[in-house]
């Protein structure tokens, strides 16, 4: 999933015709889209739609009945892949290893792979904590973090990757609204200044029209539309507008 | 039941074929294995003290009753080496060492850490199995040599200081040397090692499947506990069999 090459551009990605049961019940109908290099797209959907078994598909943790995935047009868990992009994943839980500190787990990728010394990889680590606004946390252990700040030292070891695709599940999940708007202004901020590719899966409407260049509405496993955000606001398919305007109405 | 079996015969192979990086993840390696000495050193000393008390309180009065008293030595440092202190040893760490191997990796499971570490190209046996399996590998054998040791002690203050026995530290060592050679004791350690990949395998293997939350990471733990026991027990009979010859 990773290599040496030090490019700061997005990739471009592909899915088609993916197709994926569990216990025979159909989870992904075969999904077809694509990911333009440097582009946010945000997958959104309601609850059980797939849009986690589709990440884990990407990441490589669940492999299709059918379809495939392309990454610049060669298969994504092929060896030139893994070893010529970056992608990294920042995990809805935020997925830090409880049993190390804040800087261990953001320089794990650098450590366990040795690709720098430890003085450098301190630096480094420093650098990506203070982009995610977390200067001097190094020392702390995830257990003394916040949700959010889970989930921006997600970001910052993600970052370490310095990856050409990153892919966020749910990343506002459980954040009050203004972490999820510092988590939102982050995913804006890294396409500007590294011009990654991010895919965001999510059913934050808020986040989805903040930071999506275009968006996919998906249920029950099959895309209902993909467009820009006005597009997909605009569309008429009922399904597509009663997730768009759901809300509590009190009686 | 044979999938899980052929999982972990998986799992084994595939730790003895990252063997050759233990030596990169040897501050892993040193911190599990002073995390197991810390954890269990005490407790093996207090077990095997009373467990050598207990042998040669059993069989201490017979064996003088009889005029035998000169073979208690021999009996309490056979027992203990061949067969008490390698089996007892072995299930209290299944219980201390091993169960806190599979709720480590379980939860690490439940809460994504290793589909984290995937994500970054860090492979999960290397990081995780490897150092846990080469430290078990190294402890247990370890503290069954202590356990033996301190096991014989114990035997030997019960005979000096039970009237019935009333047998002294310098007759029963004497009587110890003389019927426990240091092969008996290297049998014991094998099989202590064995016991060791056991425990590894089964704990790190329980942990890696775990599905569900706290609920899951408990069933776990106590599948990693009883079929590490089992599988001893089992082992050791096929173990004995084999090292008799």
């Amino acid at each position: 999933m990773n290599g040496s090459s030090s490019n700061q551009h997005g990739v471009g990605l592909q899915v088609r015709g993916l197709r994926k049961s569990f216990d025979g019940q159909e989870v992904l109908q075969g999904l077809d889209f694509e990911v333009q290099p440097g582009e946010i797209f945000v997958i959104m959907g309601p609850s059980g739609s797939g849009k986690t078994v589709l990440l884990k598909h990407l990441i490589g943790l669940e492999a299709p009945d059918a379809g495939e995935i392309l990454l610049e047009g060669k298969p994504i868990q092929s060896p030139e892949v893994l070893s010529r992009y970056r992608m990294a994943m920042v995990f809805q839980s935020g997925a830090l290893l409880n049993s190390l500190t804040v800087g261990e787990n953001v320089g794990l990728y650098l450590t366990e792979h040795r690709l720098q010394p430890p003085a450098e990889i301190a630096r480094i680590v420093s650098e990506k904590l203070e982009v995610v606004g977390l200067k001097g946390a190094e020392e702390r252990m995830p257990s003394d973090l916040s949700g959010g700040m889970k989930k921006r030292v997600a970001i910052a070891r993600a970052l370490v990757i310095e990856p050409q695709l990153i892919l966020y599940d749910e990343p506002t999940s459980e954040l009050d609204p203004l972490s999820a708007v510092v988590i939102a202004e982050e995913i804006l901020h890294l396409k500007e200044r590294i011009h990654v590719t991010s895919l965001v899966v999510s059913h934050d409407r808020d986040l989805a029209f903040g930071v999506a260049d275009r968006i996919a509405v998906i249920n029950q496993g099959r895309i209902l539309t993909i467009g820009a955000p006005d597009e997909v606001k605009r569309n008429p398919n009922p399904l597509v507008q009663q997730f768009l305007n759901a809300s509590f109405k009190r009686h | 039941m044979f999938e899980n079996i052929g999982e972990m015969v998986l799992l084994f192979w595939r730790t003895l074929v990252a063997l050759p990086l233990a030596w990169r993840q040897r501050q892993k390696v040193l911190d599990q294995f002073f995390e197991i000495g810390n954890a269990s050193l005490l407790m093996v000393c207090i077990l095997s003290f009373f467990i050598g008390g207990v042998i040669a309180l059993q069989t201490g009065p017979l064996l003088v009753e009889r005029g035998l008293g000169s073979y208690v030595g021999g009996v309490v440092g056979f027992s203990i080496a061949k067969e008490l202190a390698p089996v007892l040893m072995s299930i209290l760490i299944a219980g201390r060492i091993g169960s806190a191997i599979t709720a480590e990796i379980g939860s690490m499971r439940v809460y994504q850490e290793i589909d984290a570490l995937r994500t970054m190209n860090i492979n999960p046996i290397h990081y995780l199995v490897l150092p846990r399996m080469a430290a078990i590998a190294v402890a247990l054998p370890m503290l069954v040599t202590v356990a033996i040791l301190v096991g014989w002690f114990g035997g030997a203050v019960v005979c000096a200081a039970n009237d019935r026995i009333a047998v002294s530290s310098e007759s029963f060592f004497s009587a110890l040397r003389s019927a426990v050679a240091l092969k008996d004791v290297a049998n014991g350690v094998f099989k202590s090692f064995m016991f060791a990949l056991i425990i590894g395998v089964v704990s790190c293997h329980q942990g890696l499947v775990t599905r569900g939350g706290p609920r899951g990471i408990g069933r776990s733990v106590t599948k990693a506990v009883v079929n590490s026991i089992v599988l001893i027990v089992i082992f050791d009979y096929f173990l004995t069999r084999v090292l008799m010859r």
